[in-house]
């Protein structure tokens, strides 16, 4: 684990993971029990990543996501509640029940949305981030996307066109080591790094399990793209707690992988032990954070539940900007 | 007021726009053209040249030549609509929609929807279509009842100057994502165009001509050869009305539905594929609508379902005419 940096708010770093976690954690015994429609990607494990990033970025930054957005959505400061209503398909949810899982979005908040179609939303993030020099504004705009991503085209062609035109973007690869059942070791030629390298993009390998590491090389791309220099790229290896989907049997991983991954390269128990030897945080303070946590996902979980459905009239609305 | 070309109604409703609007921005492959080249610089203004001219007026922030990247480019137009600027994208080639179709299918359509209403995408995509030219399978097709299959786009089919200025205009002033479709055939076509801006409505057919005997239903460059084939035609005595529904996506089905029950005969022509087509939902439309006022059967006038073959000699016998369409039209007076 790296040193903290003195700047690095601990408590509200540790609050983020931690929400993040038992959000997913209590989603998952209620999709287990059947209660959550469709399909849901959980993002239990790879916490570090989306605050790592996030912790540097304003509402008005963008972030583009994949269909494994839950965390995204969360660290870029989208609402609890609403995430809740969306997954569960309810009236109020962030996308007013129309998305779910894999479409979850808080556009006040720069969170342009889970997408769902696979390196289909690293052109969008090119985008904002040229509005952003456009307008002359010193915003940034961070694509996150899989190793399966990675190998798609649109990836390639969204940074090579976003480092001739020197635009404010920054590219994450969280590599969970699947895609799917495929494993990245496997399915990806090459080196990420190298592989953007090659655009002349500055890129680096980030340990996924380190908030801090996480923290510290995202500051040097944020700093770059503010400042004009262009994209950069991260190869952030994350562990993935869960599979491919709620309810996927994971018959293609190891035995006990999983439970090694949890001992071995939980995020959260290393920034935890991180702050305390430190003397950033004190145990009582990260086990009311702990308690805090849970219950604000349970109720959140509780009242998407709960709540209704939404009214059929809303079917053929927003299709259009006027009916 | 003066007689202009297609190519120059385009070109002075993108400068109009882009001077009236900082937020509009044009972009696509040699849009300008001689980017990094050491000769001449706005080398092209684009394949068919509709947008020469505008590097010298805007400069290259507002006109921007990219890679071949489609995906890429059109990805950044919509990311950059999203983030509320007015982005004009060039798709050069109709036919080039296929390396970048997801951002089409799954993306600028789908946002507005299922992000809740909370999504914009205020995005002009232009692209040139249609055969004639010995371009062959690959840079002729007339791909446009693919897009307005797609709920959340609008589509636009302008069938000359005029028109196509109004409604690139009325496009890029659009809150949804427009596909623009500009037939090569139309870029010379010249006609009276206005010198200032204007904005035609989408979903308003135009009614071109009008005549008691039988409705031709044409889109894009066919209305003109539907126009041909009305003038042989009225020399035997037969009158047409021909309806130019202008925008596909939306499409103004009350004025169809009313010229054909008015009619009670339909000659539908159609430059794309006649499976799944504008011919078939407008005979679809007919067939739901008006059955009863229908005389005779439908006739579709469109080419044969195969690719778009290069030999003059083929590719002529693979396009619509007017004089097919006026056999057609014969047809559903027999």
């Amino acid at each position: 684990m790296s040193t903290i940096p003195a700047e690095l708010d601990v408590l509200h770093a540790y609050r983020m993971l931690r929400l993040l976690r038992e959000f997913e954690d209590q989603l998952h015994v209620a999709i287990a029990r059947g209660n959550v429609p469709g399909f849901t990607h959980l993002y239990a494990g790879e916490e570090a990543s989306a605050v790592g990033v996030c912790l540097h970025l304003a509402d008005s930054d963008v972030l583009c996501s994949t269909h494994r957005a839950h965390g995204h959505f969360l660290a870029k400061g989208g609402d609890l509640d609403a995430l809740a209503l969306e997954i569960f398909g309810k009236e109020g949810g962030a996308c007013g029940g129309k998305g779910g899982s894999m479409h979850v979005a808080d556009w006040s908040r720069g969170m342009w949305g889970a997408n769902a179609i696979i390196g289909a939303s690293v052109p969008h993030a090119i985008g904002a981030g040229f509005a952003f020099q456009y307008r002359g504004e010193r915003g940034v705009a961070v694509s996150f996307g899989g190793d399966g991503a990675s190998n798609q085209g649109a990836g390639f062609e969204s940074m090579n066109l976003a480092k001739i035109l020197n635009l404010p973007v920054l590219f994450v690869l969280e590599d969970n080591g699947y895609a799917e059942t495929t494993a990245s070791g496997w399915s990806v030629a090459g080196k990420p790094v190298e592989r953007a390298g090659g655009f002349g993009i500055p890129s680096v390998e980030v340990d996924g399990s380190d908030l801090v590491d996480v923290y510290t090389k995202i500051a040097v791309g944020v700093q770059r793209a503010r400042n004009g220099g262009g994209p950069s790229f991260f190869h952030v290896r994350v562990p993935l707690f869960h599979g491919h989907y709620e309810g996927d049997p994971e018959t293609y991983r190891a035995p006990g992988e999983v439970r090694q991954l949890r001992a071995e390269r939980d995020c959260i128990t290393q920034f935890r032990a991180a702050a305390i030897t430190a003397g950033r945080a004190d145990a009582a303070a990260l086990d009311a954070i702990d308690a805090d946590s849970a219950a604000r996902a349970a109720a959140a979980i509780e009242r998407a539940q709960n709540a209704p459905f939404p009214p059929i009239s809303a079917l053929t609305t927003d299709v259009y900007a006027r009916p | 007021m003066s007689i202009k070309s297609t190519r120059e109604a385009i070109k002075e409703a993108l400068i109009a726009e882009m001077e009236r609007d900082e937020r509009v921005f044009i972009i696509g492959e040699d849009i300008a053209g001689g980017m990094g080249a050491p000769g001449e610089q706005d080398a092209w203004g684009g394949v068919f040249g509709v947008t020469k001219g505008l590097l010298g007026r805007f400069g290259r922030r507002r006109v921007i030549d990219t890679p071949i990247s489609e995906t890429a480019f059109l990805g950044l137009g919509i990311g950059a609509a999203n983030a509320g600027l007015r982005p004009v994208v060039e798709i050069m080639f109709v036919d080039f929609f296929g390396v970048c179709f997801d951002q089409v299918l799954n993306n600028m359509a789908k946002f507005r929807y299922m992000y809740g209403g909370k999504a914009s995408t205020p995005i002009t995509v232009r692209t040139s279509y249609g055969a004639g030219f010995g371009a062959a399978a690959q840079h002729s097709q007339a791909l446009y009842p693919m897009f307005a299959h797609i709920p959340g786009i609008k589509v636009a089919l302008p069938s000359n100057a005029y028109d196509a200025k109004g409604l690139l205009t009325a496009a890029m002033r659009d809150e949804d994502p427009v596909i623009f479709f500009e037939h090569k055939a139309l870029y010379d076509a010249a006609c009276e165009v206005p010198d200032e801006s204007y904005v035609l409505p989408f979903g308003e057919a135009a009614v071109v001509r009008e005549g008691k005997d039988c409705c031709i239903v044409a889109f894009g460059h066919m209305v003109q050869l539907a126009q041909q084939a009305a003038v042989i035609l009225a020399r035997e005595g037969i009158e047409t009305t021909i309806i130019d529904p202008r925008t596909i996506a939306p499409l103004d089905t009350a004025t169809i539905v009313d010229a054909i029950a008015a009619c009670g005969r339909l000659v539908v022509v159609d430059e794309a594929s006649p499976v799944c087509g504008m011919a078939s939902e407008i005979a679809a439309l007919a067939a739901t609508e008006c059955p009863r006022a229908l005389k005779a059967p439908v006739q579709k006038v469109t080419p044969p379902a195969v690719p778009i073959p290069f030999s003059p000699a083929l590719e002529a016998a693979y396009l619509p005419t007017a004089k097919a369409i006026a056999a057609a039209v014969r047809r559903t007076l027999q």
